[in-house]
C-alpha cells in the first residue's frame, strides 16, 4: 500500500445471514482513500454503502478480501487490534448519539479521553477548541436537550474531530442540517484534510455537498458502478 | 460531587451524570436501595437482639464448667441433673466449688399486664458464682422469700423499679406466696420471659415444691486459678459415669445455646431468612435500576464502543453507578433503620438497636452486592453493537 493511502480495499466481499438466508452484500470492492482526501460514497438504499463504512471502521469483521487501514490488515485482526484502531478514527453518525446527561463539552471530551494518559485540563481545552471550530463556543455547557438539531450534529462533529483522527467516517452527517450548516460542516472536513491530512469518507444522499468532494464513488447492488475523481489521481479506485 | 468523582476516577463521572440526570428516577432508586438496607438492618437487629437476649443470663453468673442434661439446649431448657454429679466433680483436684442452678418461670399478676420472670434459684452463700453486680446484693437473698428482680423487665415501670431498695422493698404475691424484692439488677426482656428474677435455692423450692435441691437444672463449677478448663472438662467426662450429660466449658455452653437459638429455633431461622430476603431484594433493586439504565443508553454505549472504548470502561461506568446507588442508598437506610430499631426496642424492651458492627456489615454488604448487581447488569451491554448505529 502506498504510504499516502489511509485505506486500501482489494477484492472485498461481504455476506449477511447464514444457510439459505445468506445474501451477498458486497461484490469485489476495490477502493483507496488517499491521505487528506474527502470521498463521498453515494448510492441507493441497500446498495452496501453502510457495509463498506462499517468494514473500514472496524465495526464488522472482514470476511473475504483485504482491507488495509492505517497500515494494518483488518482481515483476521483481533478484537483488541480493531478497538485500538477505532481510537484513531472519528465517527459521525446520522443520529448525533450524544449523551443526554452530558454537556456539549463533556460529550466532546469523550472523544479525547478514549486515548489514555491525556491530562484533564488538556482534554477540556481540546474540547472547547473543537466546539469553537464548529461555531459552538457559546454552548460549551449546554445539555443536548437545550441545543437545536443542527447544533447537536455539530457537537457530534466536534466529538469526531477532537482527537485529530486520521480518518473520519461520516454517515449522512448533513441530513439534519440546513444548507448553510451542511456546507460549513463539509468545508470544515475539507479544511482539516488540507491542514491536518485528515481523510474523510462520507456517505450521503445530499447533492448540496457533492461539489466539495475530491472523489465520488457510486455503489449499486454491492458493486462500485462509477468513480468520479476530481483530483485526477489514478489510484482513486 | 461531579468534580470529586472526576478526580477519583480520572475520567468524566459518566455513571453519576447518567444517574442524576433524571432526578425522580434517581431518588426512587435510592429509596429502593435504602428500603433494602432497612429490611436487612431490622432483621439483623432482631437477630442481634436474640443473641444478646440469649447470652444475657450467662452474664449473671461466673462459672468455668457447666453440667447440663443432654436435652438442655438453652439455660431455661432441659431435664434436671442429679446433684451427686456435682459432688463427684468436686473430687477433681482442680474443681474448687460447685453450685446447682434451679430455673423456673414465675408469673407476677399485676392486673392489666402480667410479668413473667425467668427465675434462677441460687445458693446465696456462694457469691463466687455471681456477677459482681449481683454478688454485691446476694446476701439479701438469705432472707426467706427475698428476691432480686430485673429493673429492665418488660412491663415494669422504670420509676417503680427505681424505688425498690432494701429500705423500701416491694412485696408481691406469686404462686401462693409473698415474695419481697429487696433490690434490682440489670437484665431485660427477651424472646421468652419478660425479665429475670434471682431467689435463693430455698425460696425457689418453696415456690416450686415439686422440685428438689438434689436435682437442679444445671451445675456450675469453678476451677482453681490457672487450671486448664478443657483438660478438666475432659477429665470430668471420664469421671462422671452418666455419659448422657453435657459437660462443657461455660463459654462453650453459651455459644451452643446461641447457635441453637439461631439455627434450630424457628425464630432464629425466620430472622436469618429475613436477612437473606433483604439482601436479595437489594440485589434485585440495584440490578433492575442498572439494567434499565444500560438498556436506556444502549445507543450511547454503542457510540462509545465505536469510538474505541473497551469492556473495562463500560464495566467501570456500571460499577460507578452501583457504588453511587449503594453508598447514597446506605445513608438514609442507616438513618431509618436506626430509628425503626430504636422504636422497636422501646416498644418491646428487647435489646434492639444499631451497632457499629451491624452498620459496617451492612455497608460492606451493600457495596459488594451493588458491585455484583452492576457486573450482572453489564451483560446487557453485549446488545450494544456499534455497527447498528449506521
Amino acid at each position: 500500500m502506498a504510504d499516502d493511502m489511509i485505506v486500501e480495499a482489494r477484492g472485498l466481499n461481504h455476506w449477511f445471514g447464514t444457510g439459505e438466508a445468506r445474501k451477498q452484500a458486497l461484490f469485489d470492492i476495490d477502493l483507496a482513500l488517499p491521505r487528506g482526501s474527502l470521498t463521498v460514497l453515494m448510492g441507493p438504499s441497500g446498495s452496501g454503502k453502510t457495509t463498506v463504512l462499517t468494514l473500514i471502521g472496524c465495526l464488522r469483521a472482514v470476511q473475504d478480501g483485504s482491507v488495509r487501514l492505517l497500515g494494518h490488515e483488518l482481515n483476521g485482526a483481533g478484537e483488541a487490534e480493531l478497538t485500538a484502531l477505532r481510537r484513531r478514527l472519528g465517527f459521525i453518525f446520522q443520529s448525533h448519539n450524544l449523551h443526554e446527561s452530558m454537556t456539549a463539552r463533556q460529550n466532546v471530551i469523550m472523544g479525547v479521553q478514549v486515548r489514555p494518559g491525556i491530562p484533564d485540563s488538556l482534554a477540556h481545552k481540546a474540547a472547547a477548541r473543537a466546539l469553537g471550530l464548529v461555531g459552538l463556543s457559546d454552548r460549551l455547557d449546554y445539555l443536548p436537550a437545550n441545543l437545536s438539531g443542527g447544533q447537536k450534529q455539530r457537537v457530534a462533529v466536534a466529538r469526531a474531530l477532537v482527537g485529530n483522527p486520521a480518518l473520519v467516517l461520516a454517515d449522512e452527517p448533513t441530513a439534519a442540517l440546513d444548507k448553510a450548516s451542511a456546507g460549513d460542516v463539509v468545508d470544515l472536513l475539507k479544511r482539516l484534510g488540507t491542514a491536518r491530512g485528515t481523510t474523510t469518507l462520507l456517505v450521503t444522499h445530499d447533492n448540496r455537498i457533492l461539489d466539495r468532494a475530491d472523489r465520488i464513488l457510486t455503489l449499486e447492488d454491492g458493486r462500485i458502478v462509477s468513480v468520479t475523481d476530481k483530483t485526477g489521481d489514478p489510484d482513486g479506485q | 460531587m461531579s468534580r470529586l468523582l472526576q478526580r477519583l476516577f480520572g475520567r468524566l463521572p459518566i455513571g453519576w451524570l447518567q444517574l442524576t440526570h433524571k432526578r425522580g428516577r434517581f431518588l426512587a432508586a435510592l429509596a429502593g436501595v435504602a428500603f433494602a438496607n432497612v429490611l436487612v438492618f431490622v432483621q439483623l437487629g432482631i437477630m442481634n437482639s436474640m443473641s444478646t437476649a440469649t447470652l444475657r443470663p450467662y452474664e449473671f453468673f461466673r462459672a468455668d464448667i457447666m453440667i447440663s442434661a443432654k436435652d438442655a439446649n438453652a439455660m431455661s431448657e432441659g431435664a434436671n441433673v442429679a446433684r451427686q454429679w456435682m459432688l463427684q466433680a468436686l473430687a477433681h483436684p482442680d474443681v474448687t466449688a460447685g453450685m446447682g442452678l434451679l430455673v423456673g418461670d414465675v408469673p407476677w399478676d399485676r392486673g392489666e399486664r402480667d410479668i413473667t420472670f425467668t427465675t434462677f434459684g441460687i445458693d446465696p452463700a456462694q457469691p463466687v458464682f455471681l456477677s459482681p453486680e449481683i454478688a454485691a446484693k446476694s446476701a439479701l437473698l438469705q432472707v426467706k422469700d427475698a428476691a432480686l428482680i430485673d429493673r429492665l423487665a418488660r412491663g415494669l415501670p422504670r420509676e417503680e423499679a427505681a424505688a425498690i431498695r432494701p429500705q423500701t422493698p416491694l412485696s408481691f404475691e406469686t404462686l401462693g406466696r409473698t415474695l419481697t424484692a429487696f433490690d434490682t439488677f440489670a437484665g431485660g426482656g427477651g424472646f421468652g420471659g419478660d425479665g429475670f428474677m434471682l431467689v435463693s435455692d430455698q425460696t425457689f423450692l418453696s415456690l416450686f415444691p415439686e422440685r428438689s435441691s438434689s436435682a437442679p437444672d444445671h451445675i456450675f463449677l469453678r476451677l482453681r486459678p490457672g487450671a486448664d478448663v478443657a483438660a478438666v472438662t475432659r477429665d470430668l467426662r471420664g469421671l462422671i459415669s452418666d455419659k448422657s450429660l453435657r459437660i462443657r466449658s461455660y463459654a462453650e455452653a453459651a455459644q451452643e445455646d446461641l447457635r441453637y437459638q439461631q439455627t434450630q429455633r424457628p425464630t432464629g431461622v425466620i430472622f436469618g431468612f429475613g436477612v437473606l430476603i433483604g439482601v436479595l431484594v437489594g440485589l434485585v433493586i440495584v440490578y433492575q435500576v442498572l439494567s434499565a439504565d444500560v438498556a436506556d443508553h444502549l445507543r450511547e454505549y454503542a457510540t462509545f464502543k465505536a469510538m474505541g472504548y473497551g469492556p473495562r470502561f463500560f464495566l467501570g461506568i456500571v460499577i460507578e453507578e452501583a457504588l453511587v446507588l449503594g453508598l447514597l442508598g446506605f445513608i438514609p437506610g442507616l438513618a431509618v433503620g436506626t430509628g425503626i430499631l430504636t422504636l422497636m426496642g422501646k416498644a418491646t424492651t428487647l435489646p434492639l438497636g444499631m451497632t457499629p458492627g451491624m452498620a459496617v456489615t451492612v455497608f460492606v454488604g451493600t457495596v459488594v452486592f451493588s458491585i455484583l448487581s452492576g457486573v450482572i447488569a453489564t451483560r446487557r451491554l453485549a446488545a450494544a453493537d456499534p455497527a447498528d448505529l449506521f
